[in-house]
């Protein structure tokens, strides 16, 4: 038997604000679209920023891509605040739990010389290149348009961040503060990752944030997580018995595939809405990912030696399909 | 087998540095003004970056960790409050004209805020300043959402919430708080940070945050009140790198003061006329009321900007110039203000009413130099119109001040019965201000105010053209239903009808 608690009964007067019902019709809203539509200031902005006079204070102009509609960029995770924060909160907990099971049983002390020493050469640069990233999401965040196109990026800095954290405290378990240190030396001085180095202070001198955003988060990041993470730590350290790296890493693969999604969305958006904007957007992804590719290779040598040619080849043919669904001819 | 070798301990400091401050590295594709273009433009002088201190010490995992606890909380509460028609139990829903006006002028700015500590977040060429700003920036995103969700559920209910994405843009009132945040974000990235970081998150806040939420608690706004303690730890990180903000750049330099001291003056007076709406709700628009205006000002202004300024004057740091200016207006704004905001009610999406005879006994309690002499007998004379059925209407146009984009309602510093009116002209434009303070803002960058996009003059161009139906259609404001004196309105009526069914069995 169902019994139902009775509540007084009062007809609301509306179903959602205005702009939601003008956009989705006369229905309640989610809070993804209330917290998310039309929320940046759109007309009437009242001062020239002083650090750029030709450009308003928000500003469509600012990127080459042309959008009728900036909020058709939306995100498919509809992530707003709670919900970003719930998910990687979840995530958390369970890299937490990954570290301190690695910790408590010393798995990371069991782990053969020659391995750690690969793991740590690898990965521990990384670190730097994460912080890259955050910066050029948050440049995507500060310089975008519309709130369900710069909104993700915020979040995605912040996993930047704290993906570059996971990896301070990998190298911090795996090695030691001496580890840190000699993979900054690496990141500004070895041969193997000055490409890559390169790659972030080129994003870092782009202003075009739609470029920047398919440069660092297509490109770059769609070549590299799968090649480091997958490729070289699932499959390449595991069998040499270093799963303990990949429960380490965990947080990363299960990030880029949920982050996937929502790149692919938007690109996919972007191209379709004309054939200027694809022709941007598939000049742009050829140039960066031939150069991340080549950027990578040398880190990807450090693990694979002389399989690396050979596994970035596959990293390529892979980001290819997923650019051609995304609507792009690469 | 081998002997360990233990491992180097990290205290907290130095584990955090580890996992911010050593993420940064020294450019050498480009150069270092290529990558950071806009942190020198204002002249600020920064020698070491590395002597930032961080005002707190959180790693994203524990800040996704604290802030999921946090909003899991958030939304059970409002959740519940939208279930059990929470909004019958306010005080009155007079209260809510508060609330529109937050929801159209704060929330907004609250957006802005976002966004503005994105780019400073990402324009410092610093680590430790960066993540602390981007921290902020995402904090600030988190709020402008809760607080549309704290309020979602009143516009389904009630008037005046419906329109306030095109209101932010459009009606004159919500031009003041989007000219103050338009104007900080166009600003450097320093000054950015002593506008919005420091004035108004660490001098202001408590002015605009502990009165509002209070507010709420008194009246039964079960939803606001949950933002406001869901915010609370937000704030205080706010606050906290507000002053680390201040005197990091103090110390960087001594050629950096007279610039700082040039933008808290500034950006003291520029919040000060902003937060005067506060004054209003906290006098006229509460029908529980917390505390006076006078009496928050006392706390929250005299005494803690006190203390604060008393602090910073080892770097010679001066209280703000216009601080003496704000003193005298104090026991005046409020009241200025709602009469203001009474005359002109056909044109705002939220409700005015003059005050009953128990309200104005308690204004004459806590305003004893003032009410009585100054404010009672306007009000009463404005009673006897609407009793005589000739409610007083202003149709004219409100003067705005050229600078804050108030109406020039304000009275001379030191005589309480005389309009303050002053003017600049520059490059053959004639420009009107509300007080000193706003005209020195203006002088010192005309350029910039004279872009301003002023509310008024708009009323007479495409696709207004001087129609007031026009007009309200234009800012989506339904005549007879957001506007007007809160006695006739449909609020009103609904509110009683709806807590006549939930508390009688008539």
């Amino acid at each position: 038997m169902q019994i139902d608690l009775r509540t007084v009964a009062i007809e609301p007067q509306r179903q959602a604000f205005d702009h939601l019902v003008r956009r989705f019709g006369n229905k309640p809203a989610s809070r993804y679209q209330e917290g998310s539509y039309d929320i940046q200031a759109a007309e009437n902005l009242h001062y020239r920023p002083t650090w750029d006079p030709d450009h308003q204070l928000y500003d469509a102009s600012l990127t080459r891509i042309v959008m009728a509609d900036w909020y058709a960029l939306k995100d498919p995770r509809q992530f707003y605040y709670s919900t970003y924060t719930l998910t990687r909160a979840r995530q958390q907990e369970n890299a937490e739990a990954n570290f301190s099971f690695v910790e408590s049983r010393g798995l990371a002390d069991m782990l053969p010389e020659a391995l750690r020493a690969t793991a740590l050469a690898v990965l521990l640069p990384l670190r730097h290149a994460a912080w890259g990233a955050n910066q050029n999401n948050t440049f995507v965040c500060s310089y975008g348009y519309g709130v369900v196109f710069t909104q993700p990026c915020i979040y995605h800095a912040m996993d930047n961040l704290g993906i570059a954290q996971y990896l301070s405290r990998l190298g911090l378990l795996l090695g030691d503060t001496e580890a840190l240190d000699a993979a900054k030396r690496d990141w500004m001085d070895s041969p193997a990752w000055q490409p890559l180095r390169r790659y972030v202070e080129d994003c870092m001198a782009c202003r075009d944030p739609f470029e920047l955003f398919v440069a660092q988060n297509l490109a770059m990041d769609g070549l590299l997580y799968p090649l480091i993470y997958d490729r070289i730590v699932d499959e390449h350290l595991s069998v040499q018995g270093g799963s303990a790296v990949a429960m380490l890493t965990q947080f990363m693969s299960d990030w880029f595939d949920e982050t996937r999604k929502w790149i692919d969305a938007v690109i996919k958006v972007a191209a379709a809405e004309s054939d200027a904007n694809r022709g941007l957007l598939e000049g742009w992804t050829r140039q960066w990912s031939a150069r991340a590719a080549s950027a990578l290779l040398p880190v990807a040598e450090l693990a694979l030696g002389t399989q690396a040619d050979e596994a970035m080849a596959e990293q390529l043919a892979a980001f290819k399909a997923r650019a051609a669904k995304a609507g792009l001819t690469l | 087998m081998d002997m360990k070798v233990a491992k180097k301990k990290l205290g907290l400091k130095e584990k955090y540095r580890t996992m911010t401050r050593d993420l940064g590295w020294e450019p050498s594709y480009h150069s270092k003004e290529a990558l950071f273009p806009y942190v020198g433009y204002e002249g600020i002088k920064i020698h070491d970056w590395d002597k930032w201190e961080d005002p707190f010490r959180l790693t994203m995992d524990a800040y996704w960790k604290y802030q999921a606890e946090k909003e899991r909380k958030f939304y059970a509460i409002i959740d519940a409050h939208a279930q059990n028609n929470g909004h019958l139990n306010l005080t009155d829903a007079r209260y809510l004209s508060a609330l529109k006006i937050f929801l159209q002028a704060i929330s907004p700015a609250e957006y802005a805020a976002h966004r503005g500590f994105a780019r400073v977040g990402r324009e410092f060429p610093g680590v430790g300043p960066q993540v602390a700003c981007q921290m902020q920036a995402i904090d600030e995103i988190r709020h402008a959402q809760t607080q549309i969700h704290a309020m979602s559920n009143y516009n389904r209910y009630y008037n005046g919430f419906h329109a306030f994405a095109d209101q932010r843009d459009r009606i004159w009132y919500t031009s003041v708080a989007r000219s103050f945040f338009d104007d900080s974000m166009s600003a450097g990235p320093f000054e950015f940070m002593i506008a919005i970081g420091f004035s108004f998150e660490y001098v202001l806040t408590n002015l605009l945050f502990v009165p509002f939420m209070s507010g709420a608690a008194y009246n039964g706004d079960m939803a606001t009140v949950t933002f406001g303690f869901s915010a609370q730890s937000d704030e205080a990180r706010h606050m906290t790198l507000g002053l680390e903000v201040i005197k990091f750049i103090l110390e960087q330099d001594p050629d950096n003061l007279p610039i700082v001291q040039a933008w808290i003056d500034k950006w003291f007076w520029r919040g000060f006329r902003v937060l005067g709406l506060v004054s209003t709700m906290m006098d006229y628009m509460l029908p529980k009321r917390v505390m006076s205006w006078r009496e928050a000002w006392e706390i929250y202004g005299v005494e803690n900007g006190g203390a604060l300024f008393k602090d910073l004057a080892r770097y010679g740091i001066k209280p703000p110039k216009d601080w003496d200016a704000a003193a005298k207006s104090i026991d005046h704004m409020s009241h200025q203000f709602m009469l203001g905001l009474y005359q002109w009610s056909f044109g705002t999406a939220f409700h005015a009413w003059i005050p009953s005879d128990d309200d104005m006994r308690w204004l004459s309690a806590k305003y004893p130099d003032s009410f009585d002499t100054y404010y009672r007998p306007r009000w009463e004379h404005i009673k006897k119109m609407a009793a005589a059925g000739t409610p007083f209407k202003n149709y004219g146009l409100a003067k705005l001040c050229q600078t804050c984009q108030l109406p020039c309602v304000f009275t001379e510093p030191d005589d309480p019965t005389l309009t303050c009116h002053r003017e600049t002209v520059y490059k053959e434009h004639k420009y009107h201000f509300c007080s000193d303070g706003c005209q020195h803002v203006f002088e010192n960058e005309p350029e910039k105010y004279i872009q301003a996009w002023l509310p008024m003059p708009q009323l007479f161009q495409d696709p207004v053209n001087g129609d007031l139906g026009e007009w309200m259609k234009w800012v989506s404001l339904l005549d007879g239903k957001d506007n007007g004196d809160y006695a006739s309105s449909e609020d009103k009526q609904n509110f009683e009808a709806w807590r006549g069914l939930a508390t009688t069995n008539q």
